[in-house]
């Protein structure tokens, strides 16, 4: 893995309107653009996060969302553009729950071992138990209502309820910032609300920034404070009501795409009139970069 | 063998044996453990045993059973070329595993594709070298003997000056292990997940690599390069059927293994006089039948536990 300090200073680009300028910025981003093998993935991203707020990354599989988030942890270094995680401890400010990955059921690694790994998983040597500890990590197990299933193997568990448990991995050291690549994908309706409700509430309660990465903005829609709408590369960020619209997107996708509002849904998709290729910017793809 | 110096000295009930001892006396073959031969295999294959337990349950966590099994097929390339040269078979296992090893990180042990077929490739490679070293040894020495030992293992002929060297090395594969405990048991969650937190994801698995690549040349040493997986993989599968907590799984590995390497030695003792040769059977033959009958009731007791739970 790359070894770069997860706050780079490289240059400095104006933050697009609508996106940034608070006083509790938890990360910064400032004319971001990463090339890999001669294409690219982000073009000149900026815009900043604020502490207690929920934002959505929203994009179609492809539009760079999981670049984005390894370029804010630290893990791909930017061709240019900055990234500034706010804090002492950059890399431990950051709480990341990965895409959803197979778990072998019989790993011999409960629930809240996964949590307690959370705290030191890190470090070297072996945990040293302790009731301090035991007791740590389970309060942050009911906190994301995940006590019930705090000594099953993780990798027995729903796709709800190891989310719950990625959760807690990552929240369990106080970050600033909590990371979720698609949280919701594979999960059901009623599971989805129940993670994007809780992920509401952590924001609030805990005063720390959230950002969930989706294909999809519906499930994300009653909660979200602020969305970063990613299309080939490029970034709008704003209320969503500000950046959920024709115009706005279609300068974002470079062509004619229309925003339909029908029984609370939001729907983006190709405008008419167009000759640009028929992207549906909601379909999925097998395939995320 | 050692075994066969070995008089069997005849046993006349006196009035003070208990039927504990005489049941004892029908279990335990007289002199068992007053022999030097019996002390040395049960201190270094105790060894052996403890260390390939603790270490097998990384392993078998991060699906590496097929890197182990490479590596103890290619120690039997390190095994003959040691013979050949008048070495230590140990030195021989060991150093061919440390290189195979290294090989398979080189080749791509970061995916898990790749893990396979650098596998694959190195132990083609290791098992020519083995049949031309053995093959070479042969026609030198003029004998046929090492090839068993070198393959199948021969605890009972080990001396008890190879001890030291087996504690150090037993010794640095576990160091290697509890210093990345924390690390590498994240890393066999999500290897993503680990990176984001700083791990060293592919620095963490070429060391656990070295460290198995040590165990399992121990287990070459002594169970054979054949059947040494059995050893790394056997108990800690079985105790992995029994416990969800990582390390309670490595001491019941552990446990687990001691005591079919402990049975197993005592069995071939028995031996001695079972049909057909009343020659003795191999211990490897004991130890490994012994751990598969582990790893199948443990089965059968966690399907049961679950039945009931």
């Amino acid at each position: 893995m790359s070894d770069q300090p997860l706050t780079t200073l490289a240059q400095s680009a104006p933050v697009s309107a609508g996106c940034g300028g608070g006083e509790e910025n938890v990360l910064e981003l400032a004319g971001v653009t990463v090339e890999l093998g001669g294409r690219r993935i982000l073009d000149d991203v900026a815009f900043s996060l604020r502490a207690g707020e929920l934002t959505g990354l929203i994009g179609s599989n492809g539009a760079g969302k999981t670049t984005l988030i390894r370029v804010i942890l630290g893990l791909l270094a930017p061709t240019a553009g900055s990234v500034t995680v706010s804090g002492p401890d950059a890399r431990h400010s950051v709480g990341y729950v990965p895409q959803k990955f197979m778990l072998d059921p019989d790993l011999p690694v409960r629930a809240r071992d996964l949590v307690a790994l959370g705290i030191d998983g890190h470090r070297l040597g072996v945990p040293r138990p302790s009731r301090e500890r035991r007791e740590r990590v389970e309060r942050m197990l009911d906190a994301v209502g995940a006590g019930k299933f705090a000594d099953a193997r993780i990798g027995r568990l729903s796709g709800g309820e190891q989310q719950r448990v990625l959760i807690a991995h990552a929240l369990i050291n106080q970050p600033r910032l909590l990371l979720l690549d698609e949280p919701l994908a594979n999960l059901d309706l009623r599971s989805a609300r129940e993670v994007v409700d809780l992920l509401a509430r952590i924001a609030r309660e805990q005063r720390i920034a959230v950002m969930i990465s989706a294909h999809e903005m519906n499930a994300l829609l009653p909660v979200m404070d602020r969305v970063v709408y990613l299309a080939d590369g490029r970034a709008a960020c704003g209320r969503a009501e500000d950046v959920v619209r024709a115009d706005v997107l279609s300068r974002l996708y470079g062509h004619r795409v229309e925003v339909i509002h029908a029984a609370g849904r939001v729907l983006v998709v190709a405008g008419e009139g167009d000759d640009a290729e028929p992207s549906h910017p909601h379909h999925l793809d097998p395939e995320e970069h | 063998m050692t075994r066969s110096l070995h008089t069997r000295t005849t046993w006349t009930p006196r009035s003070t044996e208990t039927a504990v001892h005489a049941l004892l006396r029908a279990i335990v073959e007289p002199g068992f453990f007053a022999d030097g031969a019996v002390q040395t295999a049960a201190a270094l294959g105790g060894v052996v045993a403890v260390v390939a337990g603790l270490i097998g349950v990384f392993t078998v966590i991060r699906s590496q059973a097929f890197a182990g099994h490479a590596l103890s097929d290619i120690g039997s390339a390190g095994g003959s070329s040691a013979y050949l040269v008048g070495l230590a078979p140990l030195w021989g296992f060991v150093g061919i595993s440390v290189l195979a090893a290294a090989a398979m990180e080189r080749i791509g042990v970061q995916r898990a594709r790749g893990r396979d077929v650098a596998t694959g490739i190195v132990l083609g490679v290791g098992f020519a070298l083995a049949s031309l070293f053995l093959y070479l040894g042969m026609t030198y020495h003029n004998g046929s003997g090492e090839i068993p030992t070198i393959l199948f293992g021969s605890v009972f002929t080990l001396s008890a000056a190879e001890l030291p060297l087996v504690i150090g090395l037993g010794a640095v594969a576990l160091l290697v292990a509890l210093t990345l405990y924390r690390p590498l048991l994240l890393a066999s969650v999500s290897p993503e997940l680990a990176a984001a937190r700083g791990v060293r994801v592919r620095l963490v698995g070429a060391a656990y690599l070295l460290a198995l690549a040590i165990t399992v040349a121990l287990c070459d040493l002594t169970i054979g390069a054949i059947l040494s997986t059995a050893l790394l993989v056997g108990p800690a599968a079985a105790a992995l059927r029994l416990t969800s907590r990582p390390h309670r799984a490595a001491l019941l590995a552990a446990a687990i293994s001691l005591a079919c390497t402990w049975l197993g030695l005592l069995l071939a003792w028995d031996s001695f006089y079972w049909p057909p040769l009343r020659h003795g059977w191999p211990v490897s033959f004991f130890i490994v039948t012994l751990v598969l009958i582990v790893y199948l009731a443990a089965g059968a007791l966690a399907r049961g536990r679950r039945l009931r739970g």
